[in-house]
């Protein structure tokens, strides 16, 4: 049996405890907002933060995040949207939509490290998260505008 | 998984808000997520509300508004595109409508998300159902009020009795207006252009909260009540049969329920499924590891001697060959036997896949010879249609509703991946939802066609060309419906093949044989792409050669400003199904494109650097108008660096002007996407590149620095806008490239070159 918290839940699981975090998040704590998107930590639609570092669920055994504080994109706003979330929608970053709760907390992560990254550190932080709608242009403006509001 | 709610299947069909239970989405949140996810879920969403004069319109006691999605969302705005236009023509306001997604349903007409004309489709008829709406509101107010209906005028979600100045809202209104007759579509009247409230503003997307909260429900996030999980081995190579399957070692996986064979399909595939063998089980993850515990042998079959590099060369072979005349306009060869300065070229663009980031996924529920599938669909009356014909039922025992799809480009308008979970729903019993791995998606995708593409002028002392010949190879997509089918249909040489703009007195296009050994389908501007590349980076090639300015030269071969005579056109030129007289070839719309993006790059004022370049490439698809400049540095290290971009577009009338932005932006990503990295191989048949490390696409550190958009104000009837960004864009960069380095690029992509 492996405990963990999602969103600050208490949660045991007792499963495969090779099983991708991914795969409990989505198949049996049903938080969907967590995106299945290539399976090998290559396109970051999965990420979520473990014990506040941005992490591929996909690739990430629960095992591994046993005893671990798990923030998923339902969480991040939960009690009241993260400024990153506020300057997606005030930026309209969206196309389809589906790899933006992994942009999102990639970039939420992001700005905990780096409260005014620079368009290197942009690149840096957000080359493993690929949208395909190609909204990088809007990803790296949200980001800026965030900035603004965390600082 | 343990608590479900537990409602009945009648109180599931019964309404859309009931249904919501049905449909399980994350638990931690409760059911009222639904109502704002794409999960369409009663057969018709406005037939319960007090008013419904049109079966798009439906208005509640509340008033609240809501507005019928019929075409489906994957990211070209076009379920909150559509509605607006309504809810401009009501006098809604925005924020009191709600959509709701159609399930697939003939009524409302065609509901396929390709070919960029929901809009163009749609307009018409979105603005009849918020007239005739607003029209009883106002006569509902009139009644009420006992005046006369002329001093009564709808405004902003009310009506107004002008005189008085009384008030009554739509929802106060609802039920006396649902008992006067529905006004006779010509005597509707319309809003002055000037009082238009959101159409070719900037109109918010209607799931944008539900996106970034990830609430939003994609095709992935479906669940339903005891429903398995299923992963699918494909036969590796197209037309492929199970020899022989050992599956024990599958079966002792935990989770693992069942295995099942689904039968190869008939030629032509068409969208029938792959066949292949499937594992269900428990949990998504459960699928994937007993699938990879199977031991399957395969019978490969013919394809099994496809190699893309070997094809290649019958395919420049074949382009180098007399072909199929498409259109002649003079005498070609009369003009070239001449023995004037002849200039030639040939280009070359591989097999695309799409990688939409939700790869195939579909959810299907067969009971009592019925099935109901929930589906990331570009077109939901194709999965009826294939859904009845793969299980032998009849249409209308198949219910398509339409999810959120996490893009679609081109690939969810072929139903393969949905049939596949109907049928394996029949054989198991219980709902199934089948999942695709990215590797699927790479390896058993409907692709992009490969292409050859041959060009030949004969040019004369002041440079212009005197005789102009286009020849196209590729396979065409009518192989994925018809055995042997190796030329293009008219659909494909009308995408920027047939409808050549060029005043050129003499001019032939031709297409030459291809036969398909992979799935062809419609992928983002489809045909445009390759002939764009063609046609666009030869015409830099003759400036050059001239010694003129690509810009100049390019607008000198429309010649002067005119209507493109439709009698020097195929007959069978299908201008991207709308007619002729209303949306015609007018090379002073694209003249002005030209011009904008080149003003608005600095063309011909820039100073550039020694390693700078600048290209332009212009192109008419879905009756849009665009140019794209491209500016590009080689770096220190000899790396190709996408400085900035510059887009002009003349759409026609636009609708939501954030979303053209938005589209075009992400179109010179995704033009970046092909022109450095996409290319689909095979050896023996089996396609070579299975997940994002292979089959690269553009991320942020590589996407052009900057991407301006320029729309240009117009009047005219609105046209295309998620797919015309596509096609200029990679003759643009590889013009930008040459002016930079002096390298003419004739094949893609540019990761065979050192730029990258």
């Amino acid at each position: 049996m492996i405990k963990l918290k999602a969103n600050g839940v208490d949660h045991s699981f007792y499963g495969d405890p090779e099983t991708p975090l991914l795969w409990y998040l989505r198949d049996v704590l049903g938080l969907t907002g967590t995106k299945f998107g290539c399976g090998m930590a290559l396109c970051g639609a999965c990420t979520v933060h473990l014990n506040g570092e941005a992490t591929r669920s996909c690739i990430t055994p629960v095992k591994s995040a046993g005893g671990g504080d798990v923030l998923t994109i339902e969480g991040l706003g939960a009690h009241g949207l993260h400024p990153v979330q506020k300057a997606w929608m005030e930026i309209n970053v969206p196309q389809c939509g589906y790899c933006q709760p992994g942009q999102i907390m990639q970039a939420a992560a992001l700005l905990k490290t780096k409260p005014h990254p620079t368009d290197q550190d942009i690149d840096d932080a957000m080359s493993g998260n690929i949208c395909r709608c190609g909204t990088y242009q809007r990803i790296r403006r949200a980001i800026k505008a965030a900035a603004q509001e965390v600082a | 998984m343990s608590t479900i709610l537990n409602f009945s299947r009648r109180e599931f069909v019964q309404g859309m808000f009931s249904a919501g239970a049905f449909v399980l989405c994350a638990q931690v949140v409760p059911t009222k997520l639904l109502a704002g996810s794409a999960v369409s879920s009663s057969t018709d969403p406005v037939a319960g509300t007090s008013f419904h004069p049109t079966i798009w319109l439906g208005i509640e006691p509340d008033g609240t508004v809501v507005i019928v999605a019929s075409r489906s969302e994957m990211g070209s705005g076009s379920r909150t595109g559509v509605p607006i236009i309504l809810a401009d023509e009501l006098e809604a306001d925005w924020s009191r409508v709600r959509i709701a997604q159609a399930i697939g349903d003939a009524k409302y007409g065609g509901q396929d998300t390709d070919g960029s004309h929901s809009v163009r489709d749609l307009f018409e008829v979105m603005r009849q159902a918020g007239a005739a709406g607003r029209t009883m509101l106002e006569q509902a107010a009139a009644q009420h009020w006992n005046v006369p209906v002329t001093e009564c005028e709808a405004n902003f979600h009310t009506v107004v009795h002008k005189p008085s100045g009384r008030k009554l809202g739509y929802g106060e209104l609802a039920t006396a207006a649902s008992k006067l007759p529905v006004p006779a579509k010509e005597s509707l009247k319309f809003k002055p252009r000037s009082a238009w409230r959101y159409i070719g503003k900037e109109t918010t997307l209607y799931d944008l909260h539900d996106v970034c909260t990830g609430k939003a429900g994609y095709g992935m996030d479906t669940r339903v009540e005891g429903m398995l999980y299923a992963s699918i081995e494909h036969p590796p190579v197209l037309g492929g049969k199970v020899k022989s399957l050992d599956d024990k070692e599958a079966l002792k996986v935990a989770g693992v329920k069942k295995v099942l064979t689904i039968e190869p399909f008939k030629p032509p595939h068409v969208f029938q499924p792959l066949g292949g063998v499937a594992v269900l089980a428990d949990s998504t993850w459960a699928a994937f590891q007993g699938r990879q515990k199977l031991i399957v042998e395969w019978d490969n079959g013919p394809t099994a001697v496809y190699n893309s590099a070997g094809f290649r060369k019958e395919l420049e072979a074949t382009a180098r060959q007399p072909g199929k005349v498409i259109r002649n306009v003079g005498d070609v060869d009369a003009e070239f036997a001449k023995g004037g300065k002849i200039v030639e070229a040939a280009y070359y663009t591989p097999h695309l896949a799409h990688v939409s980031m939700e790869p195939p996924v579909a959810l299907a529920d067969y009971r009592d010879g019925k099935v109901v599938a929930w589906a990331p669909t570009q077109n939901p009356q194709e999965v009826q249609q294939t859904g009845a014909s793969v299980l032998g039922l009849k249409k209308e025992d198949v219910t398509c509703h339409v999810t959120l799809l996490g893009g679609g480009f081109g690939r969810k308008s072929k139903p393969d991946y949905v049939a596949e979970a109907a049928l394996l729903s029949r054989a198991a019993g219980k709902p199934v939802k089948v999942v695709w791995s990215r590797e699927d998606d790479i390896k058993f995708d409907y692709y992009h066609s490969v292409a050859a593409l041959y060009m030949k002028a004969a040019v004369g002392a002041d440079g212009m060309p005197t005789a102009w010949l286009q020849r196209s190879v590729f396979p065409p997509i009518a192989s994925t419906f018809a055995l042997n089918s190796t030329y293009g249909g008219a659909d494909e040489m009308g995408l920027g093949w047939s409808d050549t703009p060029f005043a050129i007195p003499n001019l032939r296009a031709e297409n030459g044989p291809a036969t398909a050994h992979v799935r062809i389908g419609w992928f983002r501007s489809v045909a445009n792409i390759y002939h764009a590349f063609a046609i666009s980076s030869f015409v830099d090639e003759l400036a050059h050669a001239a010694g003129r300015d690509p810009l100049d030269y390019m607008l000198a071969l429309l010649g002067p400003d005119h209507i493109l005579d439709r009698r020097l056109l195929p007959g069978n030129f299908g201008n991207y199904g709308a007619s002729y007289e209303q949306y015609p070839i007018d090379t002073a719309r694209l003249r002005r494109v030209a011009q904008l993006a080149a003003e608005k790059a600095g063309w011909g004022r820039r100073q550039m650097g020694k390693s700078e370049g600048m290209g332009i490439a212009m192109h008419r698809s879905f009756l849009t108008y665009v140019a794209t400049v491209v500016r590009v540095e080689v770096d220190g290290q000899g790396k190709l660096r996408i400085r900035q971009v510059d887009t002009a577009v003349d759409a026609g009338t636009i609708v939501n002007r954030d979303t053209v932005l938005n589209q075009f932006e992400g179109a010179a990503v995704f033009g970046t996407s092909l022109a450095l990295y996409g290319e689909i191989t095979a050896t023996g048949g089996v396609i070579d590149q299975s997940n994002f490390h292979d089959y690269q696409v553009c991320r942020i550190n590589e996407a052009p620095e900057k991407v301006n958009v320029h729309i240009v104000e117009s009047d005219a009837p609105p046209a295309g806008v998620g797919e015309p960004g596509v096609p200029p864009f990679a003759p643009a960069l590889c013009n930008a490239i040459f002016a930079a380095t002096g390298t003419r690029v004739r094949e893609l992509p540019l990761s065979k070159t050192k730029l990258v």
